[in-house]
C-alpha cells in the first residue's frame, strides 16, 4: 500500500426524503447536502428521526419518497451491501463469534482480498485506533471503549468514502467519551471521509462537527456551523434545545425592539429580527446597580446562588417576574462581591451578544428546490 | 531502618484476598460466620433435589450395574459383558442403534434448520402459529402417531396407493418394516426437539449483526453463512445432542415401523427381559448404552465447550 493519500470523499445529497410509520412522520421532507469530506452531525431530541435518517443513508430503511445521491450516483434503491459506506452501530454490532481481527478483516474478506493483505491492513487500522496487538482478543474480552474502537476500525478498514456513526459514544463514561471525541475528530482529519454523525448530546455535536443539522419531529430545523447554531439559533426550538437560555418577549415601539420601554442595542443586524430576546446565563454580566450605557440592562432581585465548582449561577427574578440565570466564573473577586439573596442586582447584555429570535416553533427553514430523479 | 520502613508501609495497589482473610478487622469473625451459615443454608435448600436425584437416578443406575455383574446362575462374573464382545449380534445392534440415531439427527437437521429459519423470520403472530404446528404432534400419543405412519406407509397404504394410481411407480415401494420406515417415523417424532432450541437461539440473534454484515458488503447469502449460521450453532448443537441421545434409547417407533428388521438396544433389552427373563444381560446392555451415551455427551462437550458455544454474549 503506497497510497497514503486520504480517501477521496463523496458528497451526499439528500432530497425531499420522507418516511412515515403509521401516522408518525419519522422523516418529514428532509433536504440536506453534506459536503465532500465534511463532518456533519445530526442533533435532535429522542425520537426526532436521526437514526431513521442514518438508516436511510445506509440503505436499511426504505423511505416513502425522496432521492439520495452519493456523488453523482442515485443510490436510493441500492441495497445496503452495495453502498460501500462504513457504519458504526449504536451498540457496535461486533460479531461475537469472531475475534477482533476477524471482525475487522471481515469486510476485506468479503471483497476477496488476500490473507496477507488482510492481515497487514488489520494491523494498520488497529494502530490507527491505537489497539495494537489486540487482534487475537475475543470481542467479549473488550471494554466499552475498546469495542467502540474496534467498531470504528471495522467501519474504516475498507476505506469507505462515507462514514456513518449512530451515537457511537453514548455507552462510554464522560472521560472516555471526551477523549474519544477528540480522537474521532483527529481520525476524520487524517482520513477525510464524508462523515455523518448522530448524537443527542449537544456538547458533543458542537465540539466535533463542521456543521450541525438540528432535527425535530423529522424536520430539519437548522443547518449551520456550531457557533452559529449556538449564537444565532433561527427559532425558539433551537434556542431552547441547545444550551441554556431564557426567552423573554420584546415589544416593538416605533418599529424598534424594546425591553421595558428601552430600545435594545443590537450590533448584529442579522440578529435584530424577531420578538423574543435570548438570554444565556454565561452571556450576561454582573453590573453596578446603576447599570451601564454600554449594555442592555436588566434589573431584578437575587434568588438562589448556586456554586458549581468552576462557575457559579445566580438566579434572578426580573421586575416583570421572569426568572433568568446568570453564570460567572468562580474567581474569588467575583464570589466576594456576589449580592445576597433578596438583594437588588443589575445584569448587562452586551450589544454583541444580543440576539432576537422568531417565536415560531420549528418548520422547515431550509428551503431548497429539488427535482425528481 | 530502611527495611523496617518498607515492611510497615502499606502496599499500594489492590489488596489480595489472602491478606484480607488474615487481617483481623472489625467484625471479621462475625462476617465469616455469616458467610459459612449462608453456604449451609444453600446446601440445605438443595437437599430435596439431591434426594430426588439419588432415588430416581443414582440408585436405579447403580442397581442396574449391580445386576449386570451376575451371570445366569446368579454367580458374580463378567460373562454378561464378555458375551457382548464375543457375539457379533450384539455389536450389530449397537451399530444399528448408532446408525439410526445418526441418520435421524442428520435428517432432522436438514429438515429442521430451514423450518426453524423460516419460523424465525415470520412476524410474531405467524411464528406463534407455526410453532403450534410444530408442537402439535406432542398432543397426540407417540403410539398413535407411530401407528398412523404404519397406515400411511404400508404396502397398501396411502402413499403407495397414490403413487401407483398416479403412475409414478408400478410395484409398491417398501416404506415400512425397514430402515426407511423407522427413519421416517423417528424424524417426525424428533423434529420438535431440534426445532425448539434452534428456534430459540435464532430468535436471540440481534438483527443488527445481519445489518452490520450487509453494511460491510455481505450479500444476503454471505451474511447468512458468515454471521447468522455461526450464531445459530449453539441452538443447533443443543438440539442435535438432545435428538441424538433420545434416539439412542428409543423403543416404540423402531419396534413398530422397523417390523423386526431394525433392532435397537432398547428392543433387545425388552426381548431379553420379556422372553428370556435375563436381567443380567439386559442390565449389561443398559449399562453399555448408558456409558456410550455419556461418551457421546463428553465428546460433544469437548468439541463444543458450552461456555464457548452457549455462553456467547449475543447482546454485546
Ligand atoms: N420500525 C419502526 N416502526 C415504527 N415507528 C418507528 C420505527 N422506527 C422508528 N420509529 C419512529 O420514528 C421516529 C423517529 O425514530 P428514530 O429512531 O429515528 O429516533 P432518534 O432520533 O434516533 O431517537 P433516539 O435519540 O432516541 O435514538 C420515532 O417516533 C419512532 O417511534
Ligand atoms: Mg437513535
Amino acid at each position: 500500500m503506497t497510497n497514503t493519500e486520504p480517501t477521496i470523499a463523496l458528497p451526499i445529497c439528500i432530497r425531499a426524503i420522507t418516511k412515515t410509520y403509521g401516522d408518525v412522520y419519522a422523516l418529514d421532507n428532509i433536504d440536506l447536502e453534506v459536503k465532500s469530506g465534511e463532518f456533519l452531525t445530526l442533533l435532535g431530541p429522542s425520537g426526532s428521526g436521526k437514526t431513521t435518517l442514518l438508516m436511510v443513508l445506509a440503505g436499511f430503511t426504505r423511505p416513502d419518497c425522496g432521492s439520495l445521491l452519493f456523488g453523482d450516483n442515485e443510490v436510493i434503491r441500492m441495497p445496503p451491501h452495495k453502498r460501500d459506506v462504513g457504519m458504526v452501530f449504536q451498540n457496535y454490532a461486533l460479531f461475537p463469534h469472531m475475534t477482533v481481527a476477524g471482525n475487522i478483516g471481515f469486510p476485506l474478506k468479503l471483497r476477496g482480498r488476500s490473507k496477507n493483505e488482510i492481515a497487514a491492513r488489520v494491523e494498520g487500522v488497529l494502530a490507527t485506533v491505537r489497539l495494537e496487538g489486540y487482534g487475537d482478543r475475543e470481542i467479549t474480552q473488550l471494554s466499552g471503549g475498546q469495542k467502540q474502537r474496534v467498531a470504528l476500525a471495522r467501519a474504516i478498514v475498507f476505506e469507505p468514502r462515507i462514514l456513518l456513526m449512530d451515537e457511537p459514544l453514548s455507552a462510554l463514561d464522560k472521560k472516555l467519551r471526551e477523549h474519544m471525541q477528540i480522537e474521532l475528530r483527529h481520525l476524520h482529519e487524517k482520513l477525510g471521509m464524508t462523515t455523518v454523525y448522530v448524537t443527542h448530546d449537544q456538547r458533543e455535536a458542537l465540539t466535533m462537527s463542521d456543521r450541525v443539522a438540528v432535527i425535530d419531529h423529522g424536520k430539519l430545523i437548522q443547518l449551520d456551523e456550531p457557533r452559529k447554531i449556538y449564537d444565532q439559533p433561527t427559532n425558539r426550538f433551537v434556542a431552547n434545545f441547545i444550551g441554556e437560555s431564557t426567552l423573554i418577549p420584546v415589544e416593538y415601539i416605533d418599529g424598534k425592539p424594546c425591553y421595558d420601554g428601552v430600545p435594545l442595542k443590537i450590533s448584529n443586524q442579522n440578529a435584530a429580527d424577531g420578538n423574543l430576546l435570548m438570554l444565556r446565563p454565561e452571556r450576561l454580566t454582573l453590573l453596578d446597580i446603576g447599570g451601564s450605557s454600554d449594555y442592555n440592562c436588566f434589573k431584578g432581585e437575587v434568588g438562589d446562588v448556586v456554586y458549581q465548582g468552576e462557575s457559579f449561577v445566580i438566579y434572578v427574578t426580573l421586575t416583570d417576574g421572569t426568572e433568568i440565570a446568570v453564570r460567572s466564573v468562580s474567581q474569588q473577586k467575583f464570589l466576594a462581591t456576589t449580592p445576597e439573596r433578596g438583594g437588588k442586582i443589575t445584569l448587562g447584555l452586551h450589544p454583541d451578544e444580543t440576539v432576537l429570535i422568531s417565536d415560531q416553533d420549528g418548520g422547515n427553514n431550509c428551503t431548497s428546490t429539488y427535482q425528481k430523479i | 531502618m530502611k527495611t523496617l520502613d518498607k515492611l510497615t508501609k502499606p502496599v499500594p495497589g489492590p489488596r489480595t484476598a489472602k491478606i484480607y482473610k488474615r487481617w483481623d478487622g472489625i467484625n471479621s469473625e462475625e462476617l465469616g460466620q455469616d458467610e459459612l451459615r449462608e453456604k449451609w443454608a444453600l446446601f440445605g435448600l438443595s437437599i430435596p433435589a439431591i434426594i430426588l436425584v439419588l432415588t430416581v437416578i443414582a440408585i436405579p443406575v447403580g442397581w442396574l450395574f449391580w445386576l449386570s455383574l451376575f451371570n445366569d446362575e446368579g454367580v458374580l462374573s463378567l460373562s454378561n459383558y464378555t458375551r457382548m464382545l464375543d457375539s457379533k449380534s450384539y455389536s450389530r445392534i449397537f451399530v444399528t442403534t448408532f446408525k439410526v440415531s445418526f441418520f435421524t439427527t442428520l435428517l432432522c437437521v436438514l429438515i429442521g434448520y430451514p423450518l426453524a429459519y423460516f419460523l424465525a423470520q415470520l412476524p410474531k403472530r405467524w411464528a406463534a402459529l407455526g410453532m403450534m404446528a410444530v408442537l402439535f404432534p406432542f398432543w397426540t400419543s407417540l403410539l398413535v402417531r407411530t401407528y398412523a405412519w404404519l397406515v400411511v406407509l404400508q404396502r397398501k397404504g396411502l402413499i403407495n396407493q397414490w403413487g401407483m394410481e398416479l403412475g409414478w411407480w408400478d410395484t409398491p415401494i417398501k416404506l415400512v418394516h425397514n430402515l426407511n420406515g423407522t427413519l421416517i417415523g423417528m424424524v417426525h417424532i424428533m423434529l420438535p426437539f431440534l426445532i425448539l432450541p434452534l428456534y430459540g437461539s435464532m430468535k436471540t440473534i440481534d438483527f443488527d449483526y445481519i445489518k452490520a454484515a450487509a453494511n460491510l458488503g455481505a450479500n444476503p447469502v454471505k451474511a447468512f453463512w458468515h454471521v447468522f449460521f455461526p450464531l445459530s450453532l449453539p441452538g443447533l448443537f443443543a438440539g442435535m445432542i438432545v435428538v441424538f441421545v433420545l434416539c439412542l434409547g428409543f423403543f416404540v417407533t423402531p419396534a413398530v415401523l422397523g417390523g423386526g428388521n431394525v433392532i435397537m438396544v432398547s428392543m433387545k433389552i425388552e426381548t431379553l427381559i420379556d422372553l428370556f427373563f435375563n436381567f443380567g444381560t439386559a442390565s449389561a446392555l443398559g449399562v453399555v448404552l448408558f456409558v456410550l451415551t455419556l461418551m457421546v455427551l463428553f465428546v460433544a462437550y469437548k468439541l463444543l465447550p458450552p461456555d464457548k458455544v452457549l455462553g456467547q454474549g449475543h447482546n454485546v
